[in-house]
């Protein structure tokens, strides 16, 4: 339990760390997606200082966990992190969103190191990391596969089919997150198109459905615990998230889903965020 | 010209043969398995088959998922929905990052027959050709049908392998035909024009140029087994050497082999008179392949046709 202590407060070291690198990020590349990057980054702080068996060292290594991050525009996120952990160097952050560099605006697995899955087009992530898991079952491999998705993204009807068939074939090594954080480009998930009880659904179509505060990195912990122990079938995590979390004036504010972040904002956000603006 | 045989059904059967030789290979179906004859491969591999049920979106992302973790999947189900239907996965999860996937897609073109029009893709080559990365092949029978699922299991990056529902003639002997992707096959020569022929009509302009020949018109007929890299010497060569080109297809003459064919021509600077055989601009109906064929201009009467006119309006 000590060890967990300790992780717990790494993971809010780091996230605090990388939301102001997510911003930098932003600033720099001039455009971006903060709002569904922030409300990220529980989620996967916890996955890559806790959870995920990987190593910056052999990036293409067959026995490491995968990650799919089916909502590609949280991009910014990602790479942040993986530049922490020293899949590349972190200078390589300046150059998002530009032709010649590592980061592509959406992710690009044949350019970034740490990158299991291309994305960006919405609603493939799952069916990918479906057939990520068959593989491992076929190689008697144990690694885990990890699918995280956007709640407006659960408007795209192959979400559903992938649903599906990880039940289907019984893929409880594939744990989806749902970053629920309320809002898409147009507006609130609510209005644009309502999603019902996430949860019910999931279980229904034979999944085993969590539903956990997603910046509580306790909650995440013990639910991708559960997620590991949970046999015959998959899990989703439903993480109930703020999009723009921890910029008060980015928060549970659809215009900061893709809006570029200028330097007034960007230095008001890493004044709250206790960051300091370079460049 | 042999005996009638399905590319389907030896596409089935080399599958099936390949699981042997190769473990890495695993195959997706969208339940039509017992058509697209991927069924031979899940009788001897169950393990390494899997049915996603009516959904070829979900189909072309887990082969996707598939081939990113090591695996050579290939998938199939009909043209319409290969090409169609999943268009964005093929292009953004298996295209754009260059995964090792086999789309085999059966009951291309007016070949489907009497399902009709929604079912008879006649604008897949044009889909598929204009993706970076994907490779795209139309065998003319089974003998190269069989090459060429055994060269796209041996390549590595995404193929798109067109294939038909209806038998067709058997044109090689298995014993020595060479399938070499982007290479056409020269099936006679000549030099009063070039017939550039792909799929399932490469057998059909064979019986045109029979025609021809005793009209006294030495026709060369190229078989473009290869729509992307295209072959660009040979078709040079032909517009060259033989002065008039006829393209003929069972696709729309947008988008698929006339396109291609083309490009090539205008961009070498060839001068030459040209005419595309195909489905010009419209679906197909439901009907006999054969009646089709005949009805949309593509028999060898009306391939003989339009030969003769090209030859003689540049006399």
């Amino acid at each position: 339990m000590d060890e967990d202590r300790q992780l717990i407060s790494l993971f809010a070291q780091k996230a605090a760390q990388i939301r102001t690198e997510v911003i930098r990020t932003i600033h720099w590349a001039q455009s971006g997606h903060p709002g569904g990057s922030l409300s990220l980054v529980d989620i996967l702080c916890v996955l890559y200082y806790g959870v995920l068996r990987v190593d910056p060292l052999k990036p293409q290594d067959p026995d490491r966990d995968r990650l799919v991050l089916s909502k590609g525009h949280g991009a910014p996120a990602l790479y942040c992190i993986l530049a922490d952990k020293g899949f590349f160097h972190p200078d390589q952050l300046r150059t998002l969103r530009t032709p010649t560099s590592l980061l592509q605006g959406h992710p690009d697995m044949k350019k970034t190191p740490g990158v299991d899955m291309s994305s960006g087009s919405l609603g493939q992530g799952l069916s990918i990391a479906n057939g990520m898991a068959m593989a491992g079952k076929l190689d008697g491999k144990d690694y885990r596969v990890f699918a995280i998705l956007g709640d407006g993204e659960l408007q795209e009807g192959q979400i559903w089919e992938a649903a599906m068939t990880s039940a289907h074939y019984q893929l409880d090594n594939v744990t989806a997150i749902v970053d629920y954080n309320r809002l898409q480009l147009d507006g609130t998930v609510q209005d644009i198109m309502s999603l019902g009880d996430i949860q019910a659904k999931f279980q229904s179509f034979g999944w085993n459905a969590l539903v956990v505060d997603g910046h509580d990195h306790g909650q995440l912990f013990h639910a991708y615990k559960l997620a590991a122990a949970t046999k015959g079938k998959p899990t989703v995590i439903v993480a109930q998230t703020v999009k723009g979390k921890g910029v008060s004036f980015m928060e549970d504010k659809v215009e900061w889903h893709g809006q570029h972040l200028d330097k007034v904002h960007a230095v008001a956000a890493l004044q709250e965020l206790g960051g300091e603006a370079h460049g | 010209m042999g005996e009638l045989m399905s590319t389907r059904d030896v596409y089935g059967r080399t599958l099936a043969e390949l699981g042997k030789e190769n473990e890495r290979i695993v195959v997706l179906d969208a339940d039509v398995s017992s058509c697209t004859r991927t069924c031979e491969f899940e009788k001897l591999f169950p393990n390494r088959f899997f049915n996603l049920g009516i959904a070829e979106a979900d189909m072309m992302a887990t082969a996707a998922g598939l081939a990113a973790c090591g695996k050579t999947p290939f998938a199939s189900t009909f043209a319409v929905f290969a090409a169609g239907r999943a268009f964005d996965q093929v292009r953004n999860s298996i295209a754009y990052p260059n995964l090792n996937v086999k789309i085999c897609a059966t009951h291309a073109g007016l070949s489907v027959g009497p399902d009709g029009g929604s079912h008879q893709s006649v604008e897949d080559l044009a889909l598929m050709r204009a993706l970076p990365n994907m490779r795209v092949v139309s065998p003319a029978d089974v003998v190269e049908t069989a090459a060429a699922v055994r060269a796209a299991a041996e390549s590595d990056g995404p193929w798109y392998i067109r294939l038909g529902r209806s038998d067709r003639s058997v044109l090689f002997d298995p014993e020595t035909y060479k399938f070499e992707l982007g290479k056409a096959v020269t099936m006679q020569d000549g030099d009063a024009l070039t017939i550039i022929a792909t799929g399932p009509m490469v057998a059909e302009a064979l019986k045109a140029a029979v025609r021809l020949k005793d009209a006294g018109i030495n026709a060369r007929v190229l078989n473009m087994h290869t729509i992307k890299p295209i072959d660009k010497a040979a078709i040079v060569a032909a517009a060259r050497e033989t002065g008039g080109i006829l393209t003929v297809e069972d696709h729309s003459v947008i988008g698929g082999l006339a396109s291609a064919v083309s490009e090539v021509l205008v961009q070498a600077g060839c001068s030459v008179r040209i005419r595309f055989l195909g489905i010009q601009d419209t679906f197909g109906v439901s009907g006999d392949p054969q009646d089709l064929y005949e009805l949309f201009g593509l028999s060898p009467d009306a391939i003989y046709q339009a030969a003769l006119d090209l030859v003689r309006r540049r006399d």
